[in-house]
């Protein structure tokens, strides 16, 4: 599936929800089935800065594809990492790079967004590019 | 008269002989509801809910006394003060010293020139802290206590590097009170310098500060003092203390961001160099050499902040119209009431648990980080600080990342409580 293609999955799930309760509910759920970082990678390096809650991501090339796993103590920030990695994951570095972040905006989760937030969903993001743009520059 | 008549003092607290109706009517008679009309930010919505504002220890609310006088100030008489000839400089100065001898009357300080106009508490304590860097000498010994914010950890570490002077720690317990066995052990013809706040930002423990400055007097150390926490809370009289230094943010009393105070003794003041360079602080400049203003424009380089120092003023008359005595004994049964409805939470931890603490609880869910629920609270249109409150070390003392801290005020209720409460239940649910 595309990144685009994921994107309108999730807007279309989140459409469904009538308030900020379901969403968030489905979240912290979401947060829950988050494919966990493996222990040995929950290293300083790996820790997201700008974060009130620990964040730690990981990547690693498939094939062709860049692979994300991470884990944060907090569980709705592992509901946003979760979306991030659906989206993100099992990509091609330079479709990584190309992607557009519009769609936090229309499920609703644009208060994530601003870069002082303490969540850090900017820093996350940027975190997954930086790691896209590494690879890239390998394949180059 | 006296509207909150047996509200003066503490002996309310959990008194038997003062039965619960008769407790209610009184906080009645305070008339809350009266208070928070002076509030206009207390009638907006947050995210479609009314706001309940439990982020006081961080910033307070700005009572409309305190905007119209912002507003008077740039309507009407905006000048640079100190220098101009023409009316409105002198209206101006007027106005801004006049802010310098409420604030003066306010803290009890013996005279209006040891009140060192700032932008803030951190302001006041860099100045303090890089003025006695030339005090200090290598081996000399600086104390600051375990229950400190990172604003006043960062100063006294740098001035340290500068110095070759040594830091010291006094130690906390469980309860999140300073261990003052400890700190006698600390003391010593080395000391030179104590640091502690008055109230802890993270905790709310209200720190034993006569005790800390008649020690450390008595080995000849300087005691500076913050009371960013205590402002709101408590009339602090530096001349009854005998505190060398005390500094504050006047908008943790109400009154506007960018400005506070630092009170010093003449003594102290006069010992210590200037600060910053600039305008105002200067009585002769040449190429050669300037000699410096007296005290306070010693301290006060610059264009200072007029409006802000004449809204913070304003905020003190406020604060004074009220009464401190009736506003902590309010503030004190909100303290009461909240903590109570919180423990009835299963699984909910307080932190700070001192017999001697201002409105504050910092608190936990068990397993559950803090953030989650801030951001749960928040779309409740509940506002409360999550996260470590600049006070690394205290949270690393009890092994947490943070806390979820709720601050009152005396423009919060209990009914304010009860949502905090509804919604601490709701996020445990959602969490769990």
């Amino acid at each position: 599936m595309t990144i685009k293609a994921i994107q309108e999955d999730l807007i279309d799930e989140f459409s469904m929800f009538e308030d900020w309760e379901e969403r968030y509910q489905y979240m912290i759920d979401l947060g829950k089935t988050l494919p966990l970082i493996d222990e040995q990678y929950k290293t300083q390096e790996n820790i997201i800065k700008g974060c009130q809650s620990k964040v730690w991501v990981h990547a690693e090339m498939d094939g062709d594809k860049v692979v994300f796993t991470a884990d944060s103590d907090a569980i709705i920030t592992k509901g946003i990492i979760a979306i991030l990695i659906r989206v993100f994951s099992n990509q091609s570095p330079q479709a990584i790079i190309d992607a557009d972040t519009d769609f936090i905006d229309a499920i609703g989760l644009k208060e994530h967004l601003s870069p002082t937030r303490a969540n850090g969903l900017v820093s996350m993001i940027k975190q997954l590019k930086m790691y896209a743009i590494a690879y890239q520059t390998q394949l180059n | 008269m006296e509207l909150f008549p047996a509200f003066g003092s503490r002996s309310l607290r959990g008194a038997p002989t003062m039965p619960q109706s008769g407790l209610s009517k009184k906080i009645a008679m305070f008339n809350v509801e009266t208070i928070r009309k002076d509030f206009p930010i207390l009638q907006r919505q947050v995210n479609g809910k009314p706001l309940v504002y439990f982020d006081n220890a961080a910033t307070s609310q700005t009572p409309q006394r305190v905007i119209d006088a912002i507003v008077d100030y740039y309507s009407n008489y905006n000048a640079n003060i100190h220098r101009g000839v023409h009316s409105l400089s002198q209206e101006a100065t007027d106005k801004y010293e006049e802010a310098r001898l409420k604030i003066q009357k306010h803290f009890n300080a013996k005279k209006s020139h040891e009140i060192i106009m700032t932008s803030g508490t951190t302001h006041g304590i860099n100045l303090v802290a890089s003025g006695f860097t030339s005090l200090l000498k290598k081996g000399d010994e600086v104390i600051v206590s375990a229950l400190e914010h990172h604003s006043n950890i960062v100063p006294w570490q740098m001035l340290c590097e500068r110095s070759g002077a040594v830091l010291k720690v006094i130690p906390m317990n469980d309860e999140g009170e300073l261990v003052m066995s400890a700190y006698d052990d600390l003391l010593s013809e080395k000391t030179k310098l104590v640091f502690v706040n008055h109230i802890s930002n993270a905790l709310g423990t209200i720190n034993p500060i006569e005790s800390i400055i008649k020690k450390a007097h008595a080995v000849g150390a300087a005691v500076l003092v913050d009371g960013a926490q205590a402002c709101p809370h408590i009339k602090a009289d530096v001349q009854a203390l005998d505190v060398d230094f005390y500094v504050v943010s006047a908008h943790k009393m109400c009154g506007p961001t960018g400005v506070g105070m630092l009170y010093g003794k003449e003594e102290w003041l006069s010992k210590l160099p200037p600060y910053q360079g600039g305008g105002e602080m200067i009585a002769e400049v040449s190429f050669e050499k300037t000699t410096y203003a007296g005290l306070p424009h010693k301290f006060e380089a610059g264009t200072p902040n007029i409006c802000g120092g004449i809204a913070f003023g304003a905020a003190i008359d406020y604060m004074n119209n009220i009464g401190f005595k009736k506003i902590d004994a309010y503030e004190h049964e909100l303290l009461e009431y909240a903590t109570k409805r919180l423990l009835e939470i299963e699984g909910l931890k307080i932190y700070g648990t001192s017999k001697h603490k201002t409105s504050v609880v910092s608190f936990n869910l068990n397993g559950i980080h803090p953030y989650d629920v801030g951001t749960l609270l928040d779309k409740m249109g509940v506002a409360v600080r999550t996260g470590h409150h600049c006070a690394q070390p205290i949270m690393d003392y009890f092994k947490i990342p943070g806390t979820i801290r709720a601050s009152f005020a005396f423009y919060n209720t209990k009914a304010e409580i009860d949502v905090l409460v509804e919604g601490v239940k709701k996020a445990k649910m959602m969490l769990s």
